[in-house]
């Protein structure tokens, strides 16, 4: 028996009852179409995240207080509460090679107020550097903070455009005004462009102002938060990170197997985050292959019901010298077939929903093209698996019976 | 060339025994029109099946042209039928939405044939089973009993075959219908010599061939040559 001939039994045997046909391939197409949808929503999340980590600044070290193991969290003591890092640590860090800029920073939450306005935002005191290591930059008519407002402990702040629109309100430009942080005062410089939430950080609700300021005067204690270190080249971060990670704990005299510090990478924050994400587009794609396993069954049955239904034409085609081979590849290539268009149908369902989400909901979708070939493989193999019982059951019917078969 | 040595056919169904066939021993040579008769329940059918290369004897051997069929497996008796027999059955068994030629065309699909070769096997046997070919086009759930069984005639025809094998062929049809499919298997007999079994339940029908196989209870119990052979004539065709 020739391809042709088989393809044209199943056109007529698909075609002599379009709705079965249409509803069986319907479930294919909802079950392929939710497993598109869900791994290009699970996957655009993971790229969404992935890039504003990258856009927290590229080649980031950064140095935190307390011991972080990884799996286990901080164990030495929590993360805000430890104060092993200290101003002198930033200058056993400036000796290393490779280094390019490194910001020590010291953050705080703060009462804020300006013209009757109040906000609790967060205070970060900065060196100049901060600007060149997180990507920031003030929006045109304003300065970041300066090396002069550093050594002379300069009441001066810059504001995230958050906090200004919520201090001063939408299109009046807060430079040149005051603002009152913890009951002191300080003049604004500048406002920063907008850069959008980082995940877990949103630089856009911050107040900066002179690292010494805030050390000296706002929270009265010498300790920092976290020291950024930017690195020159991509391939001198693990050089770094272990010089730096052998230099501190030199300087604080403690084993560099259990420091009271931790120096984290840009590469396994992301490392941490994809592993949450794949986890969660896995779990999407699982609820969403239920439904392609429904549709398989919903293929066996349909299948089965076809056998059932044209045993006795089953009887005939052996009689007249059909093969064991020829009946099971015709109710095979039928449920292939089903599979098939249901597969193709879902690949573009699953599309218009991805689609339809980053439209609506603002979520970043992408299909990508492994998952389509993926799920145009799961279906035909659906077909296959579903298929085949009800096919050999076909092609093992014994002639005679079948055609006695009312 | 039909050889059948001591066939018995037992059928079990749960703890019940039938003995559709018990010892029956005949030959048919080629060329033949053998008609088969007997009362309903006698064996006609299961015997059809043995000759057929439908199924296998449970006893004694049955040679096809001095080849014993009754050790061969499904798939070797499929070969034989799809080269050799032709089948005619009782209840037409076409596929209802295929097209007259489509229906005509079905063994030679399973026989590998091409398309071109196929459609042009199935003109001459259409012709040569006296189907108008003004409905070659319809599908054969739009024609009548005596127009479907001419289909099937034609299907029986279609790959040549050397025999054919005719369950109750005109059971379903009225007598006018009836007579012109048992003047097709004369002629067909006639002019292309080709060995006709012909299974009936009714002496008129069984008539109209040159050999009568009396069968009762699964036994043979007559053998004879037909001296009264009813000839129909070609005009009865219509
Ligand atoms: N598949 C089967 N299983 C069990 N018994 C069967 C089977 N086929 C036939 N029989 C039995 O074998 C006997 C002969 O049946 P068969 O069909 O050969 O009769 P027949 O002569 O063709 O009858 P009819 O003229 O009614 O078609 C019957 O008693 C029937 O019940
Ligand atoms: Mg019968």
């Amino acid at each position: 028996m020739q391809l042709v001939d088989i393809l044209h039994e199943t056109k007529t045997a698909l075609s002599a009852n379009k709705a079965r046909s249409g509803l069986t391939i319907l479930g294919i197409v909802i079950g392929i179409g939710s497993v598109i949808a869900m791994v290009s929503i699970g996957q655009g999340a993971s790229g969404q995240i992935q890039s504003s980590i990258e856009g927290l600044g590229s080649n980031l070290l950064t140095v935190m207080p307390g011991f972080l193991q990884p799996g286990r969290g901080i164990v030495s003591s929590g993360r805000g509460s430890a104060q092993t890092l200290a101003n002198e640590d930033i200058e056993v860090l400036q000796q290393i090679a490779g280094v390019a800029y490194i910001s020590p920073e010291f953050q705080r939450r703060f009462q804020i107020v300006a013209s009757g306005n109040n906000t609790n935002s967060t205070v970060i005191g900065v060196n100049p550097d901060y600007a060149q290591v997180r990507n920031v930059s003030p929006a045109a008519g304003g300065s970041f903070i300066t090396e002069a407002q550093v050594r002379s402990l300069g009441r001066v702040a810059v504001l995230g455009p958050t906090v200004a629109q919520d201090l001063f309100g939408e299109g009046n430009n807060p430079v040149g005004k005051t603002i009152r942080i913890n009951r002191a005062n300080f003049k604004v410089i500048g406002v920063l462009q907008s850069k959008g939430s980082a995940g877990f950080f949103n630089p856009d609700d911050t107040v900066f102002v002179p690292l010494t300021t805030m050390q000296k005067i706002l929270a009265g204690a010498d300790f920092l938060s976290m020291i950024a270190i930017s690195v020159q080249d991509k391939n001198l971060m693990p050089q770094v990170q272990e010089e730096a990670l052998l230099a501190l704990a030199q300087k604080h005299r403690v084993d560099p197997q259990s420091p009271d510090f931790s120096i984290v990478s840009q590469a396994d924050i992301l490392g941490a985050l994809t592993q949450v994400t794949d986890t969660f587009t896995i779990f999407l794609a699982a609820v969403a292959g239920i439904s392609l396993v429904v549709g398989g069954i919903g293929i066996m049955n349909m299948m089965l019901t076809a056998v059932t239904e044209r045993t006795r034409e089953i009887g005939l085609r052996k009689a007249i010298g059909a093969k064991k081979r020829d009946i099971s590849l015709q109710f095979l290539m039928e449920a292939v077939v089903l599979t098939s268009i249901g597969g193709a149908m879902g690949i573009i369902l699953g599309w218009a929903i991805a689609f339809a989400v980053s439209k609506i909901a603002g979520i970043a979708t992408a299909v990508s093209l492994n998952s389509v070939f993926l799920a145009f493989g799961v279906s035909a193999t659906i077909g296959i698996v579903f298929g085949y019982y009800p096919a050999r059951r076909a092609a093992s019917l014994n002639p005679i019976e079948a055609l006695r078969y009312e | 060339m039909i050889e059948c040595k001591n066939i018995s056919k037992i059928y079990q169904s749960g703890n019940i025994e039938t003995h559709a066939l018990k010892n029956a021993s005949f030959k048919i040579a080629d060329g033949e029109f053998v008609a088969i008769m007997g009362p309903s329940g006698s064996g006609k059918s299961t015997l059809m099946h043995i000759l057929g290369c439908l199924d296998t004897p449970t006893s004694g051997q049955y040679f096809l042209d001095q080849k014993d069929i009754s050790k061969l497996s499904d798939e070797e008796l499929a070969d034989i039928r799809r080269g050799k027999i032709g089948f005619v059955f009782q209840s037409f068994n076409l596929l209802p939405r295929a097209t007259v030629l489509r229906n005509t065309t079905l063994p030679l699909v399973y026989a590998g044939i091409s398309r071109e070769r196929r459609e042009e096997l199935a003109r001459k046997a259409l012709q040569g089973a006296a189907f108008p070919e003004k409905f070659w086009n319809h599908r054969s759930n739009q024609l009548s009993g005596g127009m479907m069984q001419r289909v099937a005639i034609a299907r029986a025809l279609v790959n040549n075959p050397t025999l054919i094998l005719a369950d109750e062929p005109t059971g379903n049809l009225d007598t006018k219908t009836g007579e012109v499919v048992l003047e097709t298997f004369q002629r067909l007999h006639k002019e292309q010599a080709r060995t006709i079994i012909l299974i009936t339940h009714e002496p008129y029908v069984a008539g109209h061939a040159e050999r009568v196989i009396h069968i009762k209870d699964g036994e043979i119990i007559s053998d004879e040559k037909n001296n009264q052979q009813v000839i129909i004539k070609n005009n009865a065709t219509s």
